[in-house]
């Protein structure tokens, strides 16, 4: 497969030679050792994080929403700020996973399955906020449309914020099944090295019996190849949905066509940067240098030009029309946007967005990864920024200047952001430790990409160890456990 | 009742790619292949027919395109029509979200529920893979058959395409 058809300009994909079995050690290793104390340093301070703001969520849903810095005017603000920020992050992985599948590209397999962990948890971050931002939290479950006794009284399907509920949730559910049915073939693998035991059940369990038959996997890559197909519209619709909260309202600098696109940009845009900061960690942390490599992390940037490009002209778009349409609202709004009380923000975000990006052109600081760490940073913050000067700066002037007011997030709505990092890389670290962050078998597939075939010593029949047809009956029984590492392999007669 | 079935095993993709094809052309009867990883190509030499789990999907996501978009009309139009800035109670384009939604969640779903059903793979399901073939083997697993001298030519097919090792096995037929 890999190896064929290929150009002789193309370079491997796992840079350093490595066989299979090898590659199935270094994966496992760091599930099967004890965590480090780095690591133990990072979980601490990611659990502080979390429960710091476990406590002050705690405190908002028990005194009430007042405690925010929002008024009349600015309904929203921070929290949906971050809503709209993570459901972004959470756009990359599958991303990664779905759409580069699609497209064959073959250098997704060393991080399709810890970028798509990283969509699982940012969506989770995200759909805290609504769900705190209602105030009643304990309501929630008021969203789904389901017979109730208050009459007949359905949801109001013509509301975006509804299509939100519907989005988020299938975007969540669809990407857990894509990475479940991802993680089964690794599941059976790490279950077969595992000793007699809790952790052996468990995995067991979890991968349903996993025998590696070509029958199975036959049917597992057409629904690998379907479940792709649903995800990439799906990616689309999603921020598409997102992006409407905004879009069918009529406030100047909401009510915007040129939305859903822009939102997509931008979320592909922050999620490969949080990818990248999740990666160069992750490789230089675990080892993994020579399966996430220099070109996996320069692939990556090349789409951060791409997608920084899109989202700068979707800014030069909106003051465009802005300024074309006549609309002295949607004029002002803009104005307001560069050069109102919010100018700080609205120049952070062009500076990172705008202007950061293009330092990607140059091929040194593609290749650096101190630099593409810091750059993935910066880009981050400053998609955050784009969000919040979206909802703040159009909100805070708006039709009425009775109505102008300002807005300044309160401690609360701060610590409630951070207690969100707290919990994704809370259950990032976790997922490090528990499973295999990167995809065992789809790597293996690819050892071979670019590398001539290995030649095979040519043994003749002769030296070959005599089969084992008639072995005695204790070498039938070993044959039955599977191998623990390398050093007992020699158990196995294969 | 138990017959007995030849296990060839197999350090490299392009050799058990050449066995598979040999084993069927010298017409064996050919159980199953094991990878470790999905090796293209391998279902062409098996002469495994394309799935048909791409039919579940289409039906499973004209399902939910349908109950979506009942359910919406139901609610919106008929259980609680809604007066809303005075838009139409059948404000169809505005139930396209939801109903894109719903087909996509009920074609995944779905299909990998198909998946599960038709490959056996359950929690607790008691099936043990061969050695070694979830890590760095390639298994081709032949039922030689009644025939006298069919498990020697068997074994000696495996072992002239490469075969590392060969075992035989007693399974329930």
């Amino acid at each position: 497969m890999s190896n064929q058809h290929l150009s002789p300009l193309r370079v491997p994909l796992v840079s350093e030679p490595r066989s299979m079995g090898q590659l199935t050690e270094e994966i496992c290793a760091p599930m099967e050792r004890a965590p480090t104390w780095k690591w133990w340093v990072a979980f601490g301070i990611a659990v502080a994080v979390l429960a710091t703001g476990a406590g002050i969520v705690a405190y908002q849903v028990g005194t009430g929403i007042g405690v925010w810095g929002l008024n009349k005017t600015i309904g929203w603000a921070f929290d949906i700020t971050n809503f709209v920020f993570w459901v972004g992050i959470g756009h990359a992985g599958t991303l990664i996973s779905a759409i580069l599948f699609l497209f064959r590209q073959k250098w997704r397999t060393s991080i399709n399955r810890a970028a798509e962990a990283m969509t699982l948890f940012a969506v989770m971050c995200a759909a805290l906020f609504p769900l705190i931002h209602m105030g009643r939290p304990w309501l929630a479950f008021w969203v789904l449309p389901y017979p109730n006794t208050r009459g007949s009284l359905w949801v109001n399907f013509r509301s975006p914020l509804l299509w939100d509920v519907f989005a988020i949730s299938t975007y969540f559910t669809v990407s857990a099944v894509f990475w479940y049915v991802g993680l089964i073939p690794d599941l059976a693998t790490v279950r077969d090295r595992l000793k007699a035991g809790v952790r052996k059940a468990i995995f067991k369990v979890m991968s349903l019996g996993w025998t590696g038959s070509n029958r199975t996997w036959s049917r597992y890559e057409t629904v690998y190849l379907l479940l792709a197909g649903l995800a990439t519209p799906l990616v689309l619709s999603v921020h598409t949905i997102v992006s409407m909260d905004f879009a069918t309202s009529v406030i100047p600098g909401w009510h915007t066509t040129i939305f859903p696109p822009y939102f997509v940009a931008g979320a592909v845009f922050s999620g490969f940067a949080m990818v990248l900061t999740l990666m160069i960690i992750t490789r230089v942390v675990l080892g993994y240098e020579h399966l996430i490599t220099l070109r996996h992390l320069e692939n990556m940037t090349k789409v951060i030009i791409v997608t920084g490009g899109l989202v700068s002209l979707a800014y030069a778009t909106e003051f465009f029309i802005a300024w074309y349409s006549g609309n002295p609202y949607e004029r002002f709004a803009f104005m307001n946007r560069a050069f109102g009380p919010y100018a700080w923000a609205y120049w952070t975000m062009v500076t990172c967005n705008v202007v950061s990006p293009h330092l990607f052109w140059f091929k040194k600081i593609r290749t650096s990864p101190a630099a593409i760490f810091v750059l993935s940073l910066v880009i981050n913050v400053g998609m955050w920024f784009e969000r919040f000067v979206i909802i703040v700066t159009s909100l805070h002037r708006d039709y009425l200047p009775s109505s102008w007011s300002m807005y300044t997030p309160t401690m609360v709505e701060v610590g409630t952001f951070i207690g969100t990092f707290g919990l994704f890389f809370t259950l990032f670290l976790l997922f490090v430790r528990v499973l295999p962050i990167i995809s065992i078998g789809e790597v293996k597939s690819v050892l071979g990409f670019a590398r001539s075939t290995p030649a095979h010593p040519e043994t003749p029949p002769s030296t070959r160890p005599a089969p084992v047809l008639d072995a005695p009956e204790e070498a039938s029984a070993a044959r039955n456990h599977p191998p623990l590492a390398i050093a007992t392999r020699k158990d196995v007669p294969v | 009742m138990s017959a007995p079935v030849l296990i060839g095993y197999f350090d490299s993709e392009e050799r058990v790619l050449e066995a598979t094809r040999a084993v069927r052309e010298a017409g064996h009867d050919l159980r199953d292949v094991y990878t470790p990883y999905a090796v293209h190509g391998l279902d062409a030499a098996m002469g495994l027919k394309p799935s048909r789990l791409t039919w579940v999907c289409f039906a499973a996501g004209a399902l939910g395109c349908t109950l979506a978009m009942s359910l919406q009309l139901y609610t919106s139009v008929v259980s609680w029509p809604l007066n809303v800035g005075g838009k139409p109670f059948n404000s169809f384009p505005a139930f396209i979200p939801v109903t894109f939604e719903l087909t996509v969640l009920f074609a995944a779903l779905g299909t990998v529920a198909a998946f599960l059903v038709r490959a056996k793979l359950f929690p607790g399901n008691k099936r043990q893979a061969l050695p070694r073939v979830t890590d760095d083997r390639f298994a081709i697993v032949i039922a030689p058959g009644q025939k006298p001298n069919a498990l020697e030519a068997a074994e000696a097919l495996l072992r002239d395409h490469g075969a590392v090792a060969t075992d035989l096995r007693e399974v329930a037929s």
